[in-house]
């Protein structure tokens, strides 16, 4: 064995797809392959799984079936969300309020939406990575025509007061949207209770397969058409549908809120382990995110003296999977937008490492780690000209 | 991504560390960008008998470091002074677009050491980073608009 292990700690870039979700869908690329729309038998069979995943979705989120509509995932529902509104609404205002710290598929429309005549507020967060309420109410003004606002930080993890922040929006009569990409299977939404309008998932990330995702649009709410075509999606979202894409999300949905409690409390207890025994193991070292109010397998680390990618690539040499910032932010050289965003300098941003723990995480996994990560910081502080200046101290930062 | 001789000098670094009284000493880079080089060289008779060095980095900033003290190890400082970020590439097999400043970073941080070796001596010099291959503006430090020449 050789000390190498394949320890998968990056479940909030994507998760595999559950065998139970798989098995749901593999007779609807071969048996059942029919095309929804058709009249005859073939299409009518499938029409009705269909129904049945829309219906598992509306479930999961307190919402009625007709609120949901398919998308090819969570980057494409918040476009749709934000244009969609954007456009449907202009007459009444040109001003949208989101935060900092959005995923990329909300900040880049809102920079296109900019372009384009619309004026954005994006709210700044606390060193927890926490939107603060009262912030949102006073960013509002007579033109705001929606708030944007994401359940859970892919990064750090923090989740945000979502149902004060639907409160005050529908007291306001203003649209709110939220990107729950990260919450979803994870935490316990209910959109009629949290008040929200809209709200965006994507199956990949709750052991589901990639590239189907999901829209939930209020009943009422003014949005344009995202896709025009054919009357797919009640003529709103064009396309034929992604019939196994759509029977696993349905499927992997189900099966996340069966056992949301459980699973939660089962990864949170990892993740507690994990922090503690870093924190305690690795001077220098601080939590990036809200000690609490955090998704159930988000650990966020800045390690100071060293630099991200080089963590990783040790890690990964001793199979384990993490990141450093999202996935999509590694291309770039950049530190993350949302390690500055919360206060971090670019040097300690540099040193961060996320480890995300989901379903295949065991006790014996977090062992592990405790016992090979400190070696490997420890090896990369002794090259690093920067920790010569420090040696000898001992304190957390 | 990296080359597996990017990969060998990454998980095996050859002369990491410091030289106490060395004759020479260079420091590159910063840490908002997310590397720093620093380079320590004994120089005895013009040649260099010993180079260590320290960086704080991503893999191809220690891999570049570690391949450049092999390369000018026994070198004369003339020698030494010809090093380029391309003969430093090119000892990798490569290095992704947007490393290449890493390999800039490794000659800058050779000759700053021995800039600093000729100052002691009371010697002038005027050393210029090569041009070696350019980078591509766009991959090369964004976050801190460092050209790297
Ligand atoms: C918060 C958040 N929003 C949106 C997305 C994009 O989802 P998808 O990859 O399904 O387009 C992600 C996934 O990376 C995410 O973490
Ligand atoms: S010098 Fe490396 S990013 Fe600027």
């Amino acid at each position: 064995m050789d000390g190498i292990r394949g320890i998968y700690m990056d479940h909030a870039a994507t998760t595999y797809t559950k065998r139970e979700v798989l098995e749901e869908m593999l007779p609807f690329f071969t048996e059942y392959f029919g095309n929804p729309s058709s009249i005859h038998k073939f299409g009518r069979d499938v029409r009705k799984h269909v129904d049945t995943a829309r219906e598992r979705v509306a479930k999961a989120l307190g919402a009625d079936p007709s609120e949901i509509y398919f998308t090819a995932g969570g980057s494409e529902a918040d476009n749709w969300a934000v244009k969609g509104t954007a456009y449907a609404n202009k007459s009444k205002g040109n001003h949208i309020i989101t935060t900092n710290i959005e995923h990329h598929a909300l900040l880049h429309t809102c920079e296109y939406l900019e372009k384009e005549g619309f004026e954005v507020t994006y709210l700044p967060v606390d060193e927890y990575g926490l939107v603060s309420v009262e912030d949102v109410k006073n960013a509002i003004t007579d033109k705001t025509i929606l708030i944007s606002i994401m359940y859970a930080n892919n990064e750090i993890g923090t989740i945000q007061p979502i149902e004060e922040i639907g409160k005050l929006a529908r007291e306001k009569g203003i649209y709110f949207h939220t990107d729950a990409v990260q919450a979803v299977g994870s935490v316990k939404i209910d959109v009629k209770e949290q008040n929200i309008d809209m709200l965006s998932l994507s199956a990949h990330k709750f052991y589901g397969p990639k590239g189907i995702g999901v829209l939930y649009v209020r009943k009422g709410v003014k949005l344009i058409n995202f896709v025009h075509g054919g009357g797919q999606e009640r003529g709103r979202r064009a396309g034929t549908e992604n019939v196994p894409g759509i029977i696993g999300l349905g499927k992997a949905i189900e099966l996340a809120n069966e056992n949301l409690e459980e699973s939660s409390k089962r990864i949170m207890g990892l993740r507690d382990k994990l922090i503690k025994g870093l924190m305690d193991k690795i001077p220098y070292t601080r939590l990036n995110g809200h000690p609490v109010k955090r998704l159930p397998g988000n650990a966020n680390f800045s390690f100071q003296y060293i630099e991200g990618e080089s963590l990783l690539l040790n890690l990964d040499m001793k199979g384990i999977a993490g990141s450093s910032g999202s996935a999509c932010t590694s291309g770039s050289l950049d530190p993350s937008h949302v390690l500055l965003a919360i206060g971090l300098s670019h040097e300690i941003a540099h040193g961060s490492l996320r480890l995300s723990l989901g379903a295949v995480n065991t006790e014996e996994d977090i062992d592990y780690v405790l016992e090979v990560l400190p070696e490997i910081v420890e090896r990369l502080r002794q090259m690093s000209p920067l920790y010569e200046k420090v040696k000898g101290g001992n304190t957390n930062v | 991504m990296y080359s597996e001789k990017v990969m060998d000098h990454f998980s095996n670094p050859r002369n990491v560390g410091e030289i106490e009284d060395a004759s020479g000493v260079g420091e590159v880079g910063n840490a908002k960008c997310g590397d720093i080089m620093k380079i320590y060289l004994k120089i005895e008779d013009n040649i260099i008998k010993d180079v260590k060095f320290k960086t704080f980095g991503c893999g191809a900033a220690i891999a570049t470091s570690s391949i450049a003290t092999e390369m000018i190890k026994g070198r004369t400082v003339e020698e030494a002074l010809e090093l380029t970020n391309k003969a430093v590439v090119e000892a990798l097999d490569g290095l992704p677009p947007a490393k290449i400043h890493c390999s800039v970073l490794a000659e800058e941080a050779v000759k700053a050491a021995i800039e600093d070796y000729m100052k002691k001596q009371g010697k002038e010099v005027e050393s210029s980073v090569s041009a070696g291959i350019e980078p591509d503006e766009e991959a090369c430090c964004s976050k801190c608009e460092r050209k790297c020449h």
